[in-house]
């Protein structure tokens, strides 16, 4: 346990420390949700109806764009074959870098979502939902995109591959996060259907995640 | 013959050069009474002559499934037992089930616009069919991604089995979810319920697509095997070139 607890240590203070982490993400966010009422115009009604599926776009792209630095930094310097070699089993090493993963960049994203919530002139109970639905909902977006990174950091122009490949897989996600989203605005659809679902599509991913990134490490460095 | 004999692929190659011409012929037989039952299909009371298009459809869908699970198979057989040529299937199917998907998602968009008055409708059952055709396109570029196929084999058997999720949703989403795509009639508790005038001319569609993949497949597999060995003489003839080059040189010769 001691060793996962300093991965994970290690892991949160390189995103949170070096060229710009978690912040980058949170940067790439708010441009996207920004150029959003440029492109659709200042219809501050329209943007109220969009906004949900506006700010789950724009946390799932973000996070997209901070899944390619998950395991390239360690492989350009050598320390994921240490970690790929090391006693400490390799699915629990994944899980433990995708937690930090998570909690560097995917929290900011979450504690972004009320601010963001203004500029698209969404109400309390909107952002909160939002919100909510993101924080059940990221978890499932790193996890699943570990597997896309696992697969791309042996390729090194692999980003765009890392994009494709991850992005059928976090639809589901997107769907039922934004249903969430808006069953909680508008009242009479439930809201713990789609969300029950969101929690369950992260607990999935919690497990297959790991397994499948480490099989691709495992298969990729040798 | 035990499926470790069909794993030297001198072997394979063999076999099947005497197996290919049988599959062709079945195949071509079994389409022409497949056309031939669907021309002589009754027409539909509501759909009129446009439901024969369900006699292409419907195998084409049922085919981009089974070509992901013969996939995931091969994967299994990559991953797990390590089986020579079954990088070489997983390989080979993928395109061959990218077009069947595509085929599907095209004949059921034409048969939609008559009957839905829509080509397309993002409910559950054709949004995860047109995802399930991003993730065919997405394993074609993995496999294209890396440069050794050994290595890109294991990476794409990973992403084959991790997208193997897919294919229950697809089957289950009309049940699950309320869609425009209308529910089973075929596979379902309780029997068929498709009269058997179109049923027997389906299942005749279904096998003769389900052997054109099977000869597409087979020959698919030949060229890969026969593509890797090109590539492995063109290394060996590049490195002997090299070796020449390096032999003439001073700076090679041993001190």
């Amino acid at each position: 346990m001691t060793a996962l607890a300093a991965l994970i240590r290690r892991d949160i203070r390189i995103a949170v420390r070096v060229g710009g982490g978690a912040l980058i993400g949170v940067l790439f966010f708010l441009t996207v949700v920004v150029l959003m009422p440029f492109a659709l115009g200042p219809d501050l009604p329209l943007l109220t109806r969009l906004g949900p599926a506006i700010l789950w776009l724009g946390a799932l792209l973000a996070s997209l764009l901070t899944l390619d630095r998950l395991f390239t930094a360690d492989h350009e310097d050598g320390s994921l074959d240490l970690i790929v070699m090391s006693q400490t089993p390799l699915e629990l090493a994944c899980a433990a870098k995708a937690l930090a993963h998570w909690l560097a960049a995917g929290l900011p994203l979450i504690v972004a979502t009320p601010v963001l919530g203004l500029l698209l002139n969404l109400d309390m109970v909107a952002t909160s939902a939002v919100a909510l639905t993101l924080l059940a909902g990221t978890p499932a977006l790193t996890f699943t995109g570990m597997i896309g990174a696992a697969l791309a950091v042996t390729m090194h122009r692999g980003g765009l591959l890392l994009a494709v490949l991850v992005l059928p897989l976090s639809i589901p996600v997107l769907i039922f996060g934004v249903a969430a989203s808006e069953a909680a605005i508008t009242g009479p659809v439930s809201f713990g259907a789609p969300f029950s679902i969101l929690c369950a599509l992260s607990l999935v991913s919690l497990v297959v995640g790991p397994f499948a990134a480490a099989a691709s490490l495992r298969q990729g460095l040798d | 013959m035990t499926l470790i004999d069909l794993a030297n692929p001198t072997r394979f190659l063999s076999l099947t050069a005497r197996l290919l011409p049988y599959l062709v012929a079945g195949t071509l037989v079994l389409f022409a009474i497949g056309l031939y039952l669907s021309a002589m299909a009754p027409d539909d009371y509501q759909q009129g002559a446009t439901v024969k298009i369900m006699f292409i459809h419907v195998p084409n869908a049922w085919l981009s499934m089974f070509v992901w699970a013969v996939m995931s198979a091969s994967a299994l057989g990559t991953l797990v037992w390590r089986h020579p040529l079954a990088d070489v299937s997983a390989k080979a199917a993928a395109p061959i089930g990218a077009s069947f998907t595509f085929l599907a998602l095209v004949t059921g968009s034409l048969w939609g616009r008559p009957m839905w008055g829509t080509y397309w409708e993002w409910d559950a059952r054709l949004t995860s069919v047109l995802i399930l055709f991003l993730m065919y396109l997405g394993l074609m570029a993995l496999w294209r991604a890396v440069e050794d196929p050994a290595r890109a084999a294991r990476a794409a058997a990973v992403l084959t089995l991790v997208g193997a999720i897919n294919l229950p949703i697809i089957k289950f989403s009309v049940d699950w979810w309320n869609t425009l795509h209308q529910p089973a009639s075929v596979f379902r508790m309780g029997g068929s319920t498709l009269d058997r005038a179109f049923l027997i001319p389906l299942l005749v569609m279904a096998l003769a697509f389900t052997l054109l993949f099977i000869t597409l497949h087979v020959a698919a597999m030949r060229n890969e095997i026969l593509r890797r060995r090109v590539r492995s003489l063109q290394m060996m003839q590049a490195r002997a070139a090299s070796n020449d080059m390096s032999a003439a040189s001073p700076a090679s010769q041993p001190a």
